[in-house]
């Protein structure tokens, strides 16, 4: 599983980062950032679905095999 | 070096003779029918708005009222998602609803940056406030703002009924803008005043209403005149050095943005926190729940803010335009309901039932598209170290006086009496 933000959605609700601070972080301005390479441990699957599930702008997607 | 007189009252002056719009005729009186002639301003929708929208949403997706010279009330989710993404045909140059418009050659700036303007200017503008409003940026308040709610709850010195609207929400978001902006925390008090003043005053003509604001532009200026003379570590000194366009900002942009950031950083969070602790003091289970489960809030308190988002928005519209079955004209409102929104059952599972593990939430409290919110890490910072403060306190605790709870009346929308059993 791979997690990706589009970032011409993302407005910097931060949702994706509250809910799966081991996968999204921030940059200077509160936008969206996927950590690292974006590939989703098992244990954080679940963590990605929320963050995916609760974008307000439907920025983040979830890509199911990688 | 030269001094900085952009501040200077000749200079305030000149730029209060510049405001021009139009008035158009002020309608009061008893909704007749909410299809046709809504007005959020009206008792029966500050008391409970969500029966009305969700009829309209059924028989008049796209309501229309003749008061405030012509508004549009979309109330499905789909609807204010569109308008709030389309910032070509709907201007945010004038973001609350009332009888005077202002004139379009306000924009792309409008007089309360970034909330009141227009791409491209807006991108802009909204970049310069976005670092001192990011998660970690706020993270540095929460141990004050937490000593703050505890020190509040202190002094009812054990009172058996505590008005939680008027004793405790509404002096945390006064208290940490304050901070922020580096005005004196005792001044706090009366920035309620100042928020009262610009809301309860956007139908009187524009000189009347500069009257009102007087002694809240007179408070402001001050301080930043004060902040030039000694610069801070504050937001306001931020502001009065910040460069756009390799320039210094206007002394209106200035002080429109410290407007912005006091009034619309004040009510709304207050309508937040006063509605959470209401609907957990009118729903034992879920208080319950929470008091025994700290770990749940974070998932209940975005379901409190879709619930019971305190923010609606305005918009006008930019040109005549057959838009979704309806012909707007141009210079209608748009009254952007959020609130309307959050409750849309074609995007939300069981959308009238407010339950407070809901994972799967995509709300649109803090506003969808470029207006996102600028203060929503602020907010939702502020909501969650007043509930966990209050909770902590006051596991067991009950609405005092049902009756007498009275509700904010217009676009921003909590408790404003609520007198709760805290013991």
């Amino acid at each position: 599983m791979k997690v990706q933000i589009d970032s011409g959605r993302c407005n910097g609700h931060g949702r994706c980062y509250d809910l799966a601070p081991d996968l999204f972080g921030a940059d200077d301005e509160g936008y969206g950032q996927v950590l690292d390479d974006g590939i989703v441990a098992p244990d954080s699957e679940h963590g990605a679905r929320l963050a995916a599930a609760n974008c307000p702008e439907c920025a983040v997607t979830v890509l199911e095999e990688t | 070096m030269t001094t900085d007189d952009r501040f200077s009252q000749e200079l305030r002056q000149a730029n209060n003779e510049r405001q021009t719009g139009t008035l158009s005729d002020v309608i009061t009186g008893p909704v007749c029918d909410w299809a046709t002639d809504f007005s959020h301003a009206d008792p029966e929708w500050a008391a409970d708005p969500f029966p009305i929208q969700d009829d309209l949403r059924q028989r008049c997706p796209i309501a229309h009222t003749e008061r405030f010279g012509g508004a549009w009330l979309p109330t499905r989710y789909d609807d204010v998602a569109s308008i709030a993404y389309d910032t070509e045909r709907f201007s945010s140059r004038s973001i609350i609803i009332s009888n005077y418009r202002p004139s379009p050659d306000l924009a792309p700036v409008g007089s309360t940056p970034p909330i009141s303007s227009d791409p491209p200017f807006h991108h802009d503008a909204r970049k310069l406030l976005l670092p001192a409003f990011t998660k970690t940026a706020i993270s540095r308040y929460e141990e004050s703002t937490r000593a703050f709610c505890h020190s509040l709850i202190d002094a009812f010195d054990g009172k058996d009924v505590a008005d939680a609207a008027q004793d405790y929400a509404k002096y945390i978001p006064m208290r940490v803008i304050a901070d922020m902006l580096g005005f004196p925390p005792q001044d706090a008090p009366q920035f309620a005043q100042f928020v009262e003043d610009v809301i309860g005053t956007v139908d009187l003509p524009p000189q009347d209403r500069g009257e009102r604001l007087r002694p809240m532009f007179d408070y402001l200026y001050q301080q930043v005149r004060e902040h030039v003379e000694s610069p801070r570590d504050d937001l306001t000194t931020y502001l009065i050095n910040a460069e756009l366009y390799g320039r210094k900002l206007e002394p209106t942009h200035v002080v429109g943005t410290i407007v912005l950031l006091l009034i619309a950083g004040i009510d709304t969070t207050w309508s937040a926190i006063g509605a959470a602790l209401w609907h957990l003091a009118a729903h034992p289970a879920d208080r319950e729940r929470l008091a025994a489960s700290p770990e749940l809030l974070p998932t209940a308190m975005e379901e409190l803010l879709r619930a019971y988002a305190p923010v609606t928005m305005a918009r006008l519209v930019k040109e005549d335009m057959h838009w979704r079955d309806v012909d707007m004209k141009a210079d209608d409102w748009i009254l952007l309901s959020f609130p309307a929104a959050n409750r849309d059952p074609a995007q939300f599972d069981q959308a009238a039932q407010v339950m407070i593990d809901r994972e799967v939430n995509r709300h649109a409290a803090f506003g969808l598209g470029i207006h996102r919110c600028v203060g929503s890490h602020l907010a939702r910072m502020e909501l969650r170290v007043a509930l966990e403060v209050w909770l902590s306190r006051f596991p067991a605790f009950s609405l005092a006086d049902p009756a007498n709870v009275t509700w904010s009346t217009g676009q921003i929308r909590g408790p404003r009496t609520l007198p709760l059993r805290i013991a």
